[in-house]
């Protein structure tokens, strides 16, 4: 009981909405930057960016809600992005390897 | 009010570093600048009671990940030059879709019913203890799945950036 | 009572034995036809002994009061309507079984003989039992439905059989003209159940017939249904104006000649309007129409055969002519009668058709009488035969022919004194031609070439026998119905007064009766005369071509230019019909509309296609912008 009440003194006073906006914003950022670069390797940390931002909306509810299932999610979350990253950054050597380049614009061979 | 504070840096240091990874053009102070806004972002999961996320964040993204990009773009040698010219019709474009993400976002958030919080309920939710047995009791299942995942993606990235014969 | 029951239950299977074991028949020798050869001809005509032995004893265990139903199964039914799939065996239809069962039979023996060396000779002997499965249904039936059945069946059959050589062209195009003039007349049958439908509620005989009595006589409704089957008859029993598909359906082997378009399907009309005599007492205006038509026929058919050169042909003409003579007594109320003509008609016309293909079969294919002759000491019991079957149709006393003819011209002269007229010329024209066919075939000299001189043989056994057998039926088949001046019983009217009972047959004079036969006779007489001076002693031939002949001849020879007429007015504005509509709508409207889909669906899958940059920078763009836009709906809606 102690113990609760020494914790909750720490408790940022902050309200929750905060933390939405804060993630809105820089989730719109991470959008801006996908749409704004061409190199691939820079669109691959902007969605790390809009990643993280989702993960910090999902902790401050978690937090504030007292449910623990939010933070085991960005725990799961990160898990998946570390794997994404290692073999995006695998396809954009190799990418590179052939065309010697990571511009987006140039790897126009989705079309049939 | 000392936490609101602290709440106010870091979110100001986290946008401007995110702002700076978009906008600059060397892609090393691209890299670089993340890394700053990822450690304010694990200083806000430290702010939500979240110590254990917040070690885990550190370790992975600004310890794995990051320098896995950073070695990537200094092995592909991307620099400022090398940078891809995009015209600025597009530029502009970009930026005033991204804008209007985020107002249709917040715009929509408004209209929605949220639960409105207005101090965290913290029960010692984010120690290392309680996500531990969090994670090996009731998620035992996932957690393992997700060995696999990175098992094979390991896998996969070795093959993929293996040189062909 | 107890007793009749009993009879009843044990003549059951016999009953479904008939119709089963044709069926069976038809499913042995199509589909094991290669592996059996030669053995399937003799299965097949097992096929059929067996039901005409069940016919047989149907007969004699039962008498001209039997009348009863067999039903096997409910075939339609909802609401109040149901059809049963039933039997129906009284006197008419055992007359009709042992008709077709047994002539039947006669002509599988015959073909076993006659198609020996054909290759289709399995397929032959399937498609005629098939045929004998249809028409058994078509006599058994206890309603309209399957009675139709059997009627559309037997019309499958001839239109296979006649083109059983598919090879030909002709032959092909045969089949087809007749499987076309049976639809007109099948349209007019289907469109009278529906009016039987409409009237009654049922298609069963017994309740129809029951019903009927209530209706008074020339009811508008039962005029038209009447006329309606009519037509139905019409088609089937080639009468004008559908009459023309007959001679050509001689593109058929023969035997299929004698079984289906002599003795058996073609009398499906006869049988059908006797079968619904109660319908049709009640309309005098289609049994005028009725007299009308087959007297027409009648004359018209035998003036053609007077100048045919084809013996089947002239035969083809003959039985056109016949089943005239038998709707004449249909349109008189003579019903009876006109069964006898259906029996003795069956006898001598199988038997002059079968005796023709004996001949065709000596000649190595020849069918022109022109170029035969003298064949008598070749073929001596083909030409015994012949002469008799000859014999009876030209109504020579004593031989069948003579006594059904007589009792049709008797019943007409009752009704009406100019058809009566016009029948007995009919008669003469057709001793004539039949004399002619006669005498040209089997006296004389020998016309043919060497090599077909060299060839003539008497047929087989398979072939004489039944030729043989028809011939003593042909002879006695008359005493069955002798008139009442011989004062013997009518057997076959006592027979069939239970199912068709006795209307307003006015009784002629003995006086006339005498008159009549013993003019007849002298006629006939002469005639033989006549012709045997014409074209033996004098050597007079029908003409080698054309243009030989006078303008009447001609006219007569081309049938009248029926075909071309029909040619003319109908299949050629058809034909033009459908190639307006090929052109019109089919090509210009629907081929547009077809072709307009297929050219939207290209063209907006070209403009679709530019969508499809492969440049992921707008393929992000595009995604961004979706989303917002279905952000932006949530909070605009």
């Amino acid at each position: 009981m102690q113990e609760t009440i020494q914790v909750a003194q720490n408790l940022p006073s902050t309200p929750q909405t905060w933390y939405l906006i804060l993630s809105t914003i820089l989730f719109s950022i991470g959008v801006m930057g996908v749409l704004f670069r061409r190199n691939a390797i820079i669109i691959l940390m902007c969605i790390e960016l809009m990643l993280n931002a989702v993960n910090l909306l999902l902790v401050s509810y978690s937090s504030y809600s007292g449910n623990m299932e939010g933070q085991v999610f960005v725990f799961f979350v990160m898990v998946v992005a570390a794997a994404e990253v290692a073999v995006g950054l695998a396809l954009l050597v190799s990418i590179y390897r052939n065309i010697a380049s990571t511009d987006i614009d140039v790897l126009s061979k989705m079309k049939w | 009010m000392k936490s609101e504070i602290i709440f106010y840096l870091l979110s100001a240091l986290s946008i401007i570093s995110a702002l700076v990874v978009v906008f600059t053009k060397n892609p090393i102070y691209s890299v670089l600048s993340l890394i700053v806004c990822f450690f304010s972002i694990a200083g806000h999961y430290v702010m939500l009671n979240s110590q254990f996320l917040a070690i885990v964040h550190i370790i992975v993204y600004a310890g794995a990940i990051m320098v896995l990009m950073l070695f990537t773009v200094m092995l592909l040698n991307l620099n400022k030059e090398s940078e891809p010219h995009k015209s600025s019709l597009i530029k502009v474009a970009a930026i005033i879709t991204g804008g209007l993400l985020m107002l249709t976002i917040l715009a929509s958030l408004k209209t929605t019913q949220l639960t409105a919080y207005s101090t965290p309920a913290d029960l010692g939710l984010g120690s290392v203890q309680s996500v531990g047995m969090s994670l090996f009791t009731e998620y035992l299942l996932p957690f393992e799945i997700s060995s696999i995942l990175f098992m094979s993606a390991m896998i996969g990235a070795v093959v993929l950036a293996k040189k062909e014969r | 009572m107890t007793e009749n029951i009993l009879n009843e239950m044990n003549l059951i299977t016999p009953v479904m034995l008939i119709p089963l074991l044709p069926l069976l028949g038809f499913f042995i020798t199509s589909l094991f036809g290669k592996q059996l050869k030669h053995a399937s001809g003799w299965i097949a005509s097992l096929a059929i002994l067996v039901p005409f032995i069940c016919s047989a004893y149907i007969f004699m265990n039962t008498d001209a009061a039997t009348s009863f139903e067999v039903p096997i199964f409910d075939w339609i039914a909802f609401g109040k309507f149901s059809i049963p799939f039933a039997f129906l065996i009284d006197p008419l239809s055992i007359l009709m079984l042992l008709v077709v069962t047994g002539i039947g039979f006669l002509i599988h023996i015959y073909s076993i003989g006659y198609m020996h060396h054909d290759e289709g000779f399995s397929r032959f002997f399937s498609y005629l039992n098939l045929f004998i499965f249809f028409m058994l249904l078509l006599v058994m039936g206890n309603n309209y439905l399957v009675m139709f059945i059997g009627w559309e069946g037997v019309g499958l059959c001839s239109y296979l059989l006649i083109g059983f050589w598919f090879k030909n062209q002709s032959y092909n195009d045969a089949a087809k003209k007749a499987f076309i003039m049976n639809r007109i007349g099948d349209l007019g049958f289907l469109l009278g159940m529906f009016f039987l439908m409409m009237m009654f509620g049922s298609l069963e005989y017994k309740t129809i017939f029951s019903k009927a009595s209530e209706i008074p006589v020339g009811n508008s409704l039962i005029v038209i249904t009447t006329l309606l089957l009519f037509v139905g008859a019409m088609g089937k029993s080639a009468q004008i104006p559908l009459y023309t598909w007959l001679p050509d359906a001689m593109a058929g082997p023969t035997p299929v000649s004698a079984l289906i378009h002599a003795a058996t399907m073609v009398t499906a009309g006869i049988y059908m309007i006797t079968r619904s005599h109660v319908l049709f007492v009640l309309a005098p205006f289609t049994s005028d129409i009725i007299l009308i038509v087959g007297v027409a026929t009648a004359l018209f058919a035998s003036i053609i055969g007077l100048k045919q050169n084809d013996i089947k042909k002239v035969l083809a003409y003959s039985t056109v002519s016949q089943l005239g003579f038998m709707f004449a007594a249909l349109g008189v109320g003579a019903y009876k009668t006109a069964m006898f003509h259906v029996l003795t008609h069956a006898f001598f016309k199988a038997l002059l058709f079968l005796g023709s293909g004996s001949v065709i079969h000596a000649m190595g294919g020849e069918q022109d009488i022109r170029k035969m002759g003298g064949l008598r000491k070749a073929l001596p019991i083909t030409n015994f035969t012949f002469l008799i079957g000859t014999l009876a149709i030209s109504g020579v006393p004593l031989f069948a022919g003579f006594f059904s003819k007589d009792e049709i011209l008797a019943n007409v002269f009752v009704h009406s004194n100019i058809f009566f007229a016009v029948l007995v010329l009919t008669s003469i024209i057709t001793s004539i031609y039949m004399f002619r066919v006669y005498f040209l075939t089997f006296s004389g000299e020998f016309r043919g070439t060497e090599e077909q001189k060299h060839h003539l043989h008497e047929s087989p056994a398979t072939i004489t026998i039944p030729l043989i057998i028809l011939a003593v039926l042909s002879t006695v088949g008359g005493f069955l119905g002798l008139p009442s001046v011989f004062h013997a019983t009518h057997k076959l009217n006592a027979y069939l007064g239970n199912v068709v009972p006795s209307l307003s047959e006015h009784e002629v004079s003995h006086n006339f009766e005498y008159i009549l036969m013993g003019s007849l006779t002298a006629i006939v007489a002469i005639i033989i005369f006549a012709v045997f001076n014409y074209f033996i002693s004098k050597k007079n031939m029908p003409e080698a071509n054309e243009e030989e002949m006078n303008p009447v001849g001609r006219f007569i020879y081309n049938k009248y230019y029926v075909d071309e007429f029909y040619n003319a007015v109908f299949v050629r504005p058809i034909m033009l019909l459908s190639d307006i509509f090929l052109v019109l709508i089919d090509k210009l409207i629907i081929d547009l509309l077809v072709n307009a889909v297929a050219w939207l669906a290209i063209s907006l899958g070209k403009g679709a296609r530019l969508v499809q940059t492969g440049n992921t920078g707008f393929y992000v763009f595009a995604m961004v912008i979706s989303m917002i836009v279905l952000l932006a709906l949530q909070f605009i809606i």
